[in-house]
């Protein structure tokens, strides 16, 4: 198989290391071979664009102009972050949708020595090249621990199916992909509506009030489904979901509890791998409980280390439904 | 009736050519100039609840040159990029690269109402021109110390835990070709200016 062009993006490197390194851990049994860009810069994500556009563009081009560079052949760049891959995508689309964008972006580069027609590379997402390059059955020979047992939510986000500028996924609002490659691992898929719903994004950082509701559906509707566990293919959604799931709780005053993991780390297990190695126990929302499920150990977040749940006893006991607060807000 | 470019009134009032402003000045062809009105994206919305307009209403305003309402408009802060609106617009509007238009328009024009999201753009942006990457450790720490300085103790076990599991790193990564990116961004900004 030919090498793919890899643009990690920030996160990879800090708060989605869990991706990285379960990545890291399965693509030798995909035979999936990933060079690195070198010297590759931050896309700006969902920033840069909605201050100044030339500089926006240029910003995410010098990438794809670096992995022109060390392409040898190889013609196509994969990213495992959602917003990374969509403004790659952008990048490439709309410079060749507005030629004078394109010119301008390349004079800025110049500057730089560098330069990117539009249409060389093929950007895509990590996932589209796994079901779509590698293929099902490759990943179904490769399984020797089926999750059978474990009920998941496939959760997509917007940026991978929207707005899809090469037509590669089966549905903008509704994509099967996930669905299948996660069936491919023996788990069970529940139905989960909200497979593309929005995340949050930056609102965490912006209108919290606004993210809160976002991640309460989300969850809510996981739980709802009855899902023991959530799978993303996207940093982002991931910190979201998973890291201002304690805030969310607060916020709303219920106590909802889903692990969200990303698919690569339920495939090497599925693939027989160290829990370790695929980055659990970096997870904030405790996966424990859930992977025990199916009898695959894995280490204790952090959190969970500390004394919890002592205002339980305090309080007096009273009628609850299912999902309310159980705990003295804040 | 339509505004012909002969016209003098048209000549004389920039604000009846905002939309062809907005519309140039955004990523690939909007085709803004083509909505029709359907309200199919305030429908699709998930953030429309909080939004002073929904993306029609929104873009009713830039067609009839209200330039200062739409600037001055919440819903591009709002907008979460989720590109629901997009993909079922009739007409393929480019809506979510509209919103960041207008972001962009609205900051250089300091019509925006609240600063928490443009200061938090500038910011990251800031951190990208100097590094070539994003740093976390040191954007949430600025921004939450300027704008949700009451969230801080709720967020210290949260970022507590992202910093014991290395999720986070308390030292910028800087690029090999910082110096390179400077100059690409330079040029890039002048080019924009010109424009
Ligand atoms: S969905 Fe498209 S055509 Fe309809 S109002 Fe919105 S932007 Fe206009
Ligand atoms: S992209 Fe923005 S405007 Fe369109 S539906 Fe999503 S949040 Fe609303």
């Amino acid at each position: 198989m030919n090498k793919y062009l890899f643009y990690p993006g920030c996160s990879m490197e800090t708060s989605a290391k869990a991706y990285y390194e379960s990545l890291m851990a399965i693509k030798d049994t995909l035979g999936l071979k990933l060079e690195e860009i070198n010297d590759w810069n931050c896309c700006g994500a969902t920033e840069y664009v909605g201050i100044s556009l030339t500089p926006a563009y240029a910003l995410i081009s010098r990438n794809l102009a670096l992995a022109v560079q060390q392409a040898n052949g190889a013609d196509t760049v994969v990213a495992p972050c959602s917003a990374c891959y969509l403004n790659l995508a952008k990048a490439d689309h709309y410079m060749a949708e507005r030629p004078s964008l394109g010119e301008r972006v390349n004079q800025a580069l110049a500057a730089g020595g560098l330069h990117y027609d539009p249409g060389t590379l093929q950007i895509r997402h990590l996932l589209d090249v796994i079901i779509n390059d590698i293929g099902l059955d490759h990943v179904k020979s490769k399984v020797v621990k089926p999750l059978k047992g474990l009920r998941v939510a496939p959760y997509l986000g917007c940026m991978v199916p929207r707005p899809d500028y090469q037509k590669r996924w089966s549905d903008h609002e509704h994509p099967n992909e996930l669905d299948r490659l996660l069936r491919a691992l023996g788990a069970e898929v529940i139905d989960f509506p909200l497979k593309t719903h929005c995340c949050g994004g930056h609102m965490t950082q912006i209108s919290p009030s606004t993210a809160f509701e976002l991640i309460r559906r989300l969850i809510s509707s996981a739980d709802q489904y009855k899902a023991d566990i959530m799978v993303t293919v996207c940093p982002m959604c991931q910190m979201n979901l998973d890291a201002y799931q304690a805030e969310t709780n607060r916020h709303f005053r219920t106590n909802y509890h889903m692990p969200i993991v990303f698919f690569t780390q339920l495939m090497g297990v599925a693939f027989g791998m160290e829990p370790r190695q695929l980055g659990f126990g970096r997870e904030l929302t405790d996966a424990r409980a859930a992977m025990a499920r199916i009898g695959v150990e894995v280490p204790e977040p952090e959190s969970a280390k500390k004394p919890a749940k002592k205002a339980k006893k305090t309080g007096l006991p009273m009628p609850q439904m299912p999902g309310s607060e159980q705990e003295a807000a804040e | 009736m339509t505004a012909s470019t002969k016209n003098p009134y048209y000549a004389k009032d920039p604000n009846l050519r905002f939309l062809e402003e907005v519309s140039a000045a955004t990523a690939g062809v909007s085709r803004l100039e083509m909505c029709i009105q359907c309200g199919t994206c305030g429908g699709s919305c998930p953030s429309a609840a909080d939004m002073d307009h929904t993306p029609r209403m929104l873009f009713a305003l830039i067609r009839a040159g209200m330039r200062e309402q739409a600037l001055s408009s919440n819903t591009p802060w709002i907008c979460v990029s989720c590109y629901h609106c997009v993909v079922r617009c009739p007409q393929d509007v480019h809506i979510a690269d509209v919103m960041y238009t207008l972001k962009g328009m609205a900051i250089r024009e300091k019509l925006y109402k609240d600063a928490t999201a443009p200061d938090f753009s500038l910011t990251f942006v800031d951190m990208v021109e100097n590094y070539g990457r994003s740093y976390e450790f040191g954007l949430a720490t600025r921004h939450y110390l300027k704008h949700f300085p009451m969230r801080l103790p709720g967020m210290a076990p949260m970022g507590l835990g992202m910093l014991s599991k290395r999720r986070m790193d308390i030292a910028p990564t800087r690029i090999k070709g910082i110096d390179q990116l400077k100059k690409i961004l330079d040029r890039a900004k002048e080019l924009e200016a010109v424009q």
